[in-house]
């Protein structure tokens, strides 16, 4: 029994969902905000690529610390942000069958996430905040740079709690039976992973921005890099949560596909509700104030167990597409069923090259660069930024991105235009974060530093720099950069032109990215339960053939590292 | 009516109160308290 007040839901005519109106209006306000601010960072992005071609090296000194400053800010905290706050709003009302729980609570957290990122974007634009995203003391920012972040910070807890009380409100009145959805499930673990996150950011921003007042004397550098780190990275955990949620979420719409084991599925998420947060502590490897058993518990063997979330999630996506591919016929060979997967719907294609991205290349070398060991021949090199970009870029902003091309039509209601382009988007941007993130890691195993603006040390007393390989490297960086951001730049224009010119879908129906019996067979095998479902759920060759090929690519990977390791390190 | 029993990591997985509790304290106690101490106790460094 649904909870909507009176008039303010509808009924989604192409997956059958419920919309809470109310949810509608928040959804689509966080996710403009959301784009404008991926342009903002993207506009970053591509000048700080061309900075770092040598060859062209475009921006000069103070201004490449401006713009690192301003494309971290913009897309690893507010573009994340407020689309994850969007996110929130449709997994806890649409799959729960309820209400949103105030339109009030929905419109204060707006309010203090909209005014903090535009102070804070100001701030940094007015050259007031050159201190990075990371804002480490002694460097100081003005006060109204700390302020403006904390001000998203409290907007975004705001939003939590208006999650938590829909979720209460959808259990007392019954809205839906038995277990939570998967997708809201997902949804919640993001939520609580975004609590600890943001309680621990006040913990660290509050501080900083009393000091910058005058008021409170410098914080410890050791303690504020602790607590921040507790903001920095599992922030990124809170977009692995909503990536995940939406891989299952597309997954379902564009293929039918549903989790072989939906227990195993939630079993995954509570590793990662219990544990990945831990993962902070990679960035603190070289710090000297920190033990050797709390760097090793904490990336390690705790952190290990979220690993194995990651790789339960990246067994489970792939191999219920291919049971949902195998129901349809596409069941000759390993990989028929992935050859005729509708490689033209961008939801599709996104969550595709997300996983691949993100598992391939983010996942490999996550783990390999967290481990205590390894770290100390790549910290704080390019291979850090190469990794990250293909988790968070490569794998997060690929997914949202997938789903915005569902969210435009089934919750602004109205079409895109050029719908070809809008086909190929994913592809041209995910090649291109490859394309970066291989330039950056490669830059990187040569000592490349990260966040750095002449690598040459034009200047310096002792002659310094790097070989001509180096910046062979840096140079596919910056091509690689190009690529993305025209796939980025492709992207924020079909999503503008279509919510602010698009036709309205609000009388007409929508044509939708698959032709209509595509989608009706989508449907049909997504609620098909027999003995038929039963036996194909076991055949699954062509994702374990997938996992033992990332296996093999993790262990070439993880021993090369500890082999280049012993090449600087002599053990005797 | 039969009510089926559920397992105690269902019961989990489907408070999502506890969750929310865990997965702070948890976090919280191993990252950011142990690491505090660490901090804390962490000897002056002596000039050379």
């Amino acid at each position: 029994m649904s909870n909507f007040l009176q008039g303010r839901s509808r009924q989604c005519g192409t997956t059958g969902l419920p919309v809470c109106l109310d949810a509608a209006f928040f959804i689509k306000a966080n996710a403009v905000f959301a784009v404008v601010s991926l342009l903002i960072g993207g506009i970053g992005a591509i000048l700080l690529g061309l900075t770092r071609w040598s060859a062209v090296h475009l921006l000069s000194d103070v201004m490449y610390y401006r713009i690192l400053t301003l494309h971290g800010v913009d897309m690893l905290l507010f573009w994340i942000l407020f689309f994850e706050v969007a996110v929130l709003y449709f997994a806890v009302t649409s799959p729960l069958n309820s209400r949103l729980f105030s339109t009030k609570i929905a419109w204060v957290s707006l309010l203090l996430m909209v005014v903090g990122a535009v102070l804070t974007n100001v701030m940094i634009l007015q050259g007031k905040g050159d201190v990075l995203m990371t804002s480490y003391p002694p460097l100081m920012a003005d006060p109204m740079f700390y302020l403006g972040i904390i001000l998203v910070a409290v907007g975004v807890l705001v939003a939590l709690y208006n999650f938590f009380a829909t979720v209460y409100i959808a259990n007392r009145d019954k809205t839906y039976e038995g277990s939570m959805p998967l997708v809201t499930f997902g949804a919640l673990a993001a939520a609580i992973i975004a609590v600890f996150t943001l309680l621990h950011g006040a913990t660290a921003l509050i501080p900083t921005f009393t000091w910058s007042m005058g008021w409170t004397p410098e914080p410890d550098a050791g303690w504020y890099r602790l607590v921040w780190w507790a903001l920095g990275h599992p922030a990124q955990q809170v977009n692995l949560c909503a990536m995940v949620a939406i891989w299952y979420f597309l997954a379902s719409v564009t293929t039918g596909a549903k989790p072989i084991n939906e227990t195993v599925s939630r079993g995954a998420f509570l590793l990662y509700i219990l544990f990945i947060n831990l993962a902070s502590a990679h960035h603190l490897l070289v710090d000297p104030g920190l033990s050797a058993s709390w760097k090793i518990w904490n990336t390690s063997y705790a952190m290990y167990l979220a690993v194995l979330a990651s790789l339960v999630h990246g067994f489970t996506v792939p191999s219920s597409i291919e049971v949902a591919q195998r129901l349809k016929g596409y069941s000759k060979g390993v990989f028929d069923w992935l050859v005729k997967a509708p490689w033209k719907d961008p939801g599709f294609s996104s969550v595709v090259l997300s996983a691949l991205i993100f598992g391939f290349l983010g996942g490999i070398t996550g783990v390999t660069l967290g481990t205590e060991q390894i770290n100390i021949i790549a910290h704080n090199t390019l291979r850090i930024p190469g990794h990250f970009h293909t988790t968070v870029v490569g794998g997060t902003t690929l997914a949202f991105m997938g789903l915005t091309y569902y969210v435009v039509p089934l919750i602004f209601q109205k079409e895109f235009y050029l719908k070809g382009l809008a086909r190929i988007q994913p592809f041209i941007f995910g090649i291109g974060i490859v394309v970066m993130s291989i330039g950056m890691s490669l830059a990187g195993s040569y000592g490349v530093p990260r966040r750095h603006y002449d690598v040459e040390f034009a200047g310096a007393l002792l002659p310094a720099g790097f070989d001509s390989a180096a910046h062979f490297m840096l140079g596919i960086l910056g091509i690689g950069a190009i690529i993305a951001f025209i796939g980025l730049l492709m992207f924020v224009l079909l999503t503008v032109a279509a919510v602010f010119f698009g036709k309205s879908l609000e009388t007409s129906k929508w044509e939708g990215w698959q032709s209509e019996a595509a989608m009706a067979k989508n449907r049909e095998i997504y609620f098909k339960r027999d003995a038929e479902y039963e036996k194909a759920s076991h055949k699954v060759s062509g994702t374990l053939t997938l996992v033992f090929i990332l296996l093999v690519a993790f262990v070439v990977y993880y021993f090369a590292n500890w082999k280049a390791l012993t090449d600087v390190w002599f053990v005797r | 009516m039969e009510t089926e029993k559920k397992h105690a990591l269902q019961k989990l997985m489907d408070n999502p109160w506890l969750l929310l509790v865990l997965g702070v304290v948890i976090p919280t106690l191993s990252y950011t308290v142990w690491g505090w101490i660490e901090l804390a106790n962490m000897a002056p460094a002596t000039l050379p």
